[in-house]
């Protein structure tokens, strides 16, 4: 069965912008104004984060941007409440639920998966599950809900757990762009990243790339682009985020500064 | 295969408990440690330079004391098995050394390590200097302040201490930046993790180094009582390596009863407190599927002790089921009960214990040791880092 991840990436092919904010940040019920803004200003597929208080895989950004979501009040339930009726109003954007598998797994992962599903989500990403959990107790039921899982690869990932990855999702591949966590520097000799990105292309893997991690504005994201089908950014638009009492209106002029 | 209480499963697991849940950042690094941990602590040359390490560098073996004053008290035979006379003054250097040796074999060259009551910091400086290796501590910002000789003792020995000022602040904050810091700098770090947590194949390495604790016990104890087997082993757990050694080569003696005794704080309902084993429900923290302290959509609680080394809301895995299959059992030590315990120990023994150590020592009284018992409490470390605290409360304690 196709999803909406799939036809995303059909129906446009290259330069693909997916976009990652906090559930819950600024304000409590941001989320759904949030998504529609990103989507009408040109983001191609929406990633949701589910706050987590130890966040480890996240750099300052989103850790700051996942405690103040939990203090708001964000937690999954509301979540979920929040999301119910958003395919009414977004009906062909992906969604994508981002977070750590201990609060996913304290919620019940079937209630998860359930719930999720209901809502129209497209996509999980969970980086702390691993591999062979995922396929041993999981993968059935993502199937069943028509989940799609998004697994991460990175510099250091050997060419055969590649392959793997490639064989385990029908999504995307989420390219992490260097050493580091989300919003990283990623400072690395000159031509290190390019032969990276260029070793995973010439694998011409099943699925469709994505380069995340330190990827923050018009010029990065073109760059991400040639070498991908599109790229994430997270961090920076948390930031134009930060302070702001209209969220929607920044988050619409901050894709546009990047796809303009 | 099936788990044994010293052998967790290939897969890093002991019962429900252990595992590796680590985003692929990490993947490559905890995998080539995985395979290859094993094949090292086995090798002879690895073997004999951590032997030699052991004996002439941290001075082992540490004594089996007797304490004589202490047994009168409490009816029973009380056995410190002196840790605290570690080279840098606790357990937490026969990690350190073996892990360093570990990390040049793996061709590392900066080593990163995170620290509550600052003695694995300082452990892990000191064995960064012996072998001439750059050292990062994460440290929270708390715990700079509460230990803060350790703080000075480790910018001596020429680490860089940095401050985790995320959470509370604490030993849980500061893992969570020496992790993101091994996510930055996958290919030449090193993580030397200070107690039987974290992901597989750690709780598993560090629990092997530390087993010579118990090994050395064995002998002592069947030298000065005639039996290899006490009636009881008390230690105190943070994480758990110090009573992760005091306990393996125990764990298969049903007859040997084992105690870990965790902090209370404040009590262990006063909503101020470590007692993972009573509070915490089965989650994920720092890549180890474990007993954690969680609110109901499992979000990470903060904890409280006044002992930063106990300051930490989850236990190691081995540690979660052996509390989860009786095979130890747990108890909790109130911060006041600490401390008149360290009082206790310095006045009939001339020690003076880690505020960590005291809370094993303060459960003397509830074990119902008899006068034909044995009982080994392990000394797992010194007080000289607590002077402060223990000023701060004289009142209490004197
Ligand atoms: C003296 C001493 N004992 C015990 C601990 C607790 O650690 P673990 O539970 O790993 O032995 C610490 C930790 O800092 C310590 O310094």
């Amino acid at each position: 069965m196709q999803n909406r991840i799939q036809q995303a990436f059909q129906k446009k092919g290259k330069g693909l912008l997916n976009v990652y904010f906090t559930a819950g940040y600024p304000s409590l019920h941001d989320t759904v104004p949030l998504i529609k803004s990103l989507t009408q200003a040109g983001a191609d597929l929406i990633e949701i984060g589910m706050p987590f208080s130890d966040p480890l895989a996240d750099g300052p950004v989103i850790q700051a941007s996942s405690t103040a979501a939990l203090q708001n009040g964000m937690n999954m339930r509301v979540l979920f409440q929040q999301l119910e009726g958003i395919r009414q109003e977004v009906p062909e954007a992906p969604i994508l639920l981002m977070g750590y598998l201990n609060p996913v797994m304290q919620f019940g992962v079937e209630n998860f998966c359930r719930e999720a599903a209901a809502a129209g989500v497209d996509g999980v990403i969970l980086p702390d599950l691993p591999l062979d959990d995922y396929v041993a107790e999981y993968q059935d039921m993502f199937r069943r809900y028509n989940l799609r899982p998004v697994f991460l690869i990175t510099p250091q990932t050997a060419p055969e757990r590649i392959r793997r990855i490639d064989e385990l999702t029908d999504s995307f591949l989420y390219l992490v762009s260097g050493p580091g966590t989300t919003g990283g520097a990623n400072t690395q000799a000159e031509g290190v990243q390019e032969a990276y990105f260029q070793r995973i292309e010439a694998m011409n893997l099943r699925n469709p790339r994505l380069i995340g991690f330190g990827i923050g504005d018009k010029a990065s994201f073109q760059r991400a682009c040639q070498y991908a089908e599109g790229a994430i950014i997270g961090s920076a638009l948390i930031r134009a985020l930060e302070g702001t009492d209209d969220a929607p209106a920044a988050a619409a002029r901050f894709v546009s500064s990047v796809l303009k | 295969m099936s788990t044994t209480y010293q052998q967790p499963t290939e897969r890093g697991y002991y019962g429900q408990f252990g595992g590796a849940f680590i985003p692929e950042m990490l993947y490559p690094n905890v995998e080539e440690l995985r395979q290859q941990y094993l094949d090292i602590l086995a090798d002879p040359a690895f073997q004999q330079e951590y032997q030699q390490l052991l004996r002439d560098y941290v001075g082992r073996p540490t004594p089996l004391f007797e304490a004589k004053r202490l047994s009168a008290k409490y009816n029973t035979h009380v056995y410190l098995k002196r840790e605290d006379l570690c080279h840098t003054g606790a357990h937490k250097v026969n990690n350190t050394v073996g892990q360093i040796l570990l990390a040049k074999r793996l061709g590392k060259t900066r080593i990163i390590a995170e620290t509550g009551a600052g003695q694995h910091g300082v452990a892990t400086a000191t064995v960064c200097a012996l072998m001439g290796m750059q050292c990062i501590v994460y440290m929270g910002e708390i715990d700079m302040e509460r230990q803060k000789p350790n703080v000075y003792r480790m910018r001596l020995l020429g680490a860089e201490v940095r401050a985790a000022l995320s959470g509370s602040r604490t030993l849980k904050d500061a893992t969570n930046e020496a992790i993101r810091d091994w996510i930055s700098n996958p290919v030449d770090t090193h993580y030397i993790i200070g107690s039987v947590v974290g992901p597989h194949p750690y709780p598993d390495l560090v629990a092997r180094l530390q087993a010579v604790i118990s090994e050395e016990m064995r002998k002592q104890l069947l030298e000065k009582t005639g039996s290899e087997l006490p009636s009881y082993v008390v230690a105190c757990v943070g994480g758990g390596s110090n009573a992760a050694g005091a306990f393996y080569h125990f764990l298969e003696e049903p007859a040997v009863k084992l105690v870990a005794v965790e902090a209370a704080g404040h009590g262990v309902n006063s909503g101020h407190s470590a007692a993972t084993s009573v509070l915490g429900k089965p989650g994920i923290i720092h890549g180890s599927r474990t007993l954690l302290m969680q609110d109901e959509d499992g979000q990470i609680t903060e904890p409280y002790s006044l002992s930063a080394g106990l300051d930490y809301p989850g236990i190691g895995p081995l540690h979660a089921f052996l509390a989860d299959s009786g095979r130890a059992r747990f108890i909790s030590i109130e911060d006041e009960d600490a401390l008149r315990a360290v009082a206790e120990l310095s006045r009939l023994e001339g020690i003076i214990p880690a505020l960590e150590t005291a809370h094993a020592l303060a459960a003397l009284g509830q074990l119902g040791a008899g006068p034909d018992d044995v009982v080994v409490v392990n000394l797992s470390g010194r007080g000289d880092k607590d002077l402060e605290t223990y000023l701060k409360y004289a009142d209490t304690i004197l």
